[in-house]
């Protein structure tokens, strides 16, 4: 049985059907990339996946379990990691607390109001450990918003790794990145691959089709092919979208 | 605000602002101010701590607090001319029953943020004031509640006195010093990273598994009681009750102290705006009645050219920067654009 699965999904914003009907299943370890045009959908099928909407109808099951319209923190709490296009961090804290508010054990005395947060050193310690998994090692005391775009983008990956996921969901990772940074980010992916089940939406095909075990193409709100990369590259949209040029 | 990478129980600010208000009053006779005066910079300066641990901590803004700061002195007053003439009751009773309203007012409005979320609390702060205005039989209507006494705080094997504006500073110090000091604790706990997690990005902090609204609930009601537990202490230095502290514009002045203050970049902030709100009403307030006018002036200024306050001035003349920092980290103006 497949770790993270849709059924059927389909999404209606008023009048506009954004979702047809999508189906989706991930296996445990593996690394599985949506693609598809702008508008195809490709965002709201993630937001539907990690809570964030309630799918107009269908079902998503995660390790067997039925969390259609759990909210995100619940959906989040079960082990269900994810990046934002967007930047989202907290980007008055440093990259260590940025990390740390994610952590398993920060979650676990939430409500805790008299220990000192700063002096718990299994809090430094894991998060520390996550930045070293980012490469973002030694930037520990750096602030957010200080950072550099590159580093922001692993810092984004580090604060959903923080929370030990069981799959980790990233919308676009790349996007705003030049070509340098793309490869040292294609890196670091590679580098989780394998540890953590992956699902990544991406623009950038080469990047996509040179990671992903499994590719499903998403647009006018239906997957409109799936496949190993190497059987994609034969599908008539993927082929009318240039991507011969560039693998 | 989070700068320190362990965060000492008491710091060399705290004890110089206990330190200072300590000696109060041995030396404010001296500059020609007097001990009540004292009293009320205290009870204020704690109220908005508490309110500061929303606006600057939480990047809630509650701009009906006054309500709850009311409803502590109203329950304080009920609760000696009908339960039991006790100190400690009667605090307690001011505490519970503005957790209570805060508590209920929170389940309305914890799903909201930015300027909805100070909307629905003007609305329910003035609801709130208005029944204060309405319920004659139990508030007094608009006379309020005369005659609450000083009661005296009994320890069990000893008892103080606490009609005197002297021994009434000194209980208030007490309780001052210890909440601050709760408070301190408090937003230096994982609790309080958390709401300022919050504070920068609630949608980040839903997806790594946080229930904001249970946090944002939490943050209001606990801000609310001790808002209470102030109005109660006020309601005992007054000796009387009134709907006037839960209106619209006394709700504005505990904003206005904690933004001239420095709320949003200093734990101490709202205890310097406290401060020298009461100072500018009296020094200013004895050259000319519209002393309002130059404190709502420097009220404005704050807004639009320092939303880091007279604390963030006082880091900046320290740090050698006499330029203004990037306002858009704080300020009250980017939490209510959300």
């Amino acid at each position: 049985m497949a770790l993270f699965e849709a059924e059927r999904l389909h999404m209606r914003f008023g009048h506009r059907v954004v979702l047809e009907d999508i189906s989706l299943a991930v296996e445990e370890g593996e690394l599985a990339g949506i693609m598809g045009p702008n508008g195809a959908g490709k965002t709201t099928c993630f937001n539907v996946l990690t809570g964030r909407y309630r799918p107009t109808r269908g079902r998503v099951t995660f390790a067997g379990e039925d969390i259609t319209g759990l909210p995100p923190y619940a959906i989040a709490r079960k082990g269900v990691a994810r990046s934002f296009q967007l930047m989202n961090l907290f980007n008055d804290f440093t990259a260590r607390e940025n990390a740390a508010v994610a952590l398993p054990a920060m979650r676990a005395r939430g409500f805790d109001m008299a220990r000192d947060a700063a002096a718990d050193p299994a809090l430094a310690g894991a998060a520390d450990a996550v930045l070293e998994r980012v490469g973002l090692g030694g930037k520990g005391h750096v602030v957010a918003k200080n950072l550099s775009y590159g580093d922001r983008r692993a810092l984004e990956i580090g604060v959903a790794l923080a929370a030990v996921p069981r799959v980790l969901f990233l919308d676009e990772p790349t996007s705003g990145l030049g070509a340098e940074a793309t490869a040292r980010l294609a890196g670091l992916v590679k580098s989780l691959k394998g540890s953590v089940t992956m699902v990544i939406i991406e623009h950038d095909m080469a990047f996509l089709f040179g990671l992903a075990d499994r590719i499903s193409v998403i647009h006018w709100g239906q997957v409109i092919a799936r496949g190993a990369p190497a059987e994609l590259r034969e599908n008539p949209w993927v082929r009318a979208s240039n991507l011969g040029k560039l693998t | 605000m989070l700068a320190a990478p362990r965060t000492g129980l008491v710091t060399p600010a705290m004890l110089f602002a206990f330190a200072l208000f300590a000696s109060l009053p041995l030396w404010i006779g001296a500059v020609g101010l007097y001990p009540y005066l004292g009293v009320e910079i205290l009870i204020w300066a704690l109220y908005a701590l508490s309110f500061n641990l929303l606006l600057g901590y939480t990047g809630l803004p509650s701009f009906g607090h006054g309500a709850y700061f009311g409803i502590g002195a109203y329950a304080f007053g009920l609760a000696q001319l009908n339960l039991a003439a006790n100190l400690w009751i009667c605090l307690a009773a001011a505490l519970a029953a503005a957790a209570v309203a805060g508590a209920l007012v929170a389940a309305f409005i914890s799903h909201r943020r930015g300027i909805y979320y100070a909307l629905m609390t003007i609305c329910f702060g003035q609801v709130l004031w208005f029944i204060a205005i309405k319920a004659h039989a139990v508030t007094g209507g608009e006379d309020g509640l005369l005659k609450i006494a000083r009661l005296p705080a009994d320890f069990g094997v000893a008892a103080f006195d606490l009609s005197g504006n002297t021994s009434l500073y000194y209980f208030v110090f007490a309780i001052f010093a210890l909440l601050a000091m709760a408070l301190w604790r408090l937003v230096h706990s994982p609790f309080g990273r958390i709401l300022q997690a919050i504070k920068q990005n609630e949608t980040r902090a839903t997806f790594v598994g946080y229930n904001v609204w249970l946090y944002k609930f939490s943050a209001f009601t606990i801000s609310a009681a001790l808002s209470g537990l102030c109005g109660g202490l006020f309601a005992m230095a007054q000796a009387s009750a009134y709907p006037d502290v839960m209106s619209l514009h006394y709700s504005g002045y505990v904003v206005m102290m904690t933004l001239v203050g420095g709320g949003f970049v200093s734990f101490w902030g709202p205890v310097v705006g406290a401060a020298t709100f009461f100072l500018a009403r009296d020094v200013i307030g004895a050259l000319t009645t519209s002393w309002m006018l130059w404190f709502g002036l420097l009220f404005m200024l704050v807004v639009l050219f320092r939303p880091e306050g007279l604390a963030g001035l006082w880091q900046d003349l320290r740090a050698g920067r006499f330029r203004p920092r990037a306002a858009a980290r704080a300020g009250l103006l980017a939490i209510l654009k959300r």
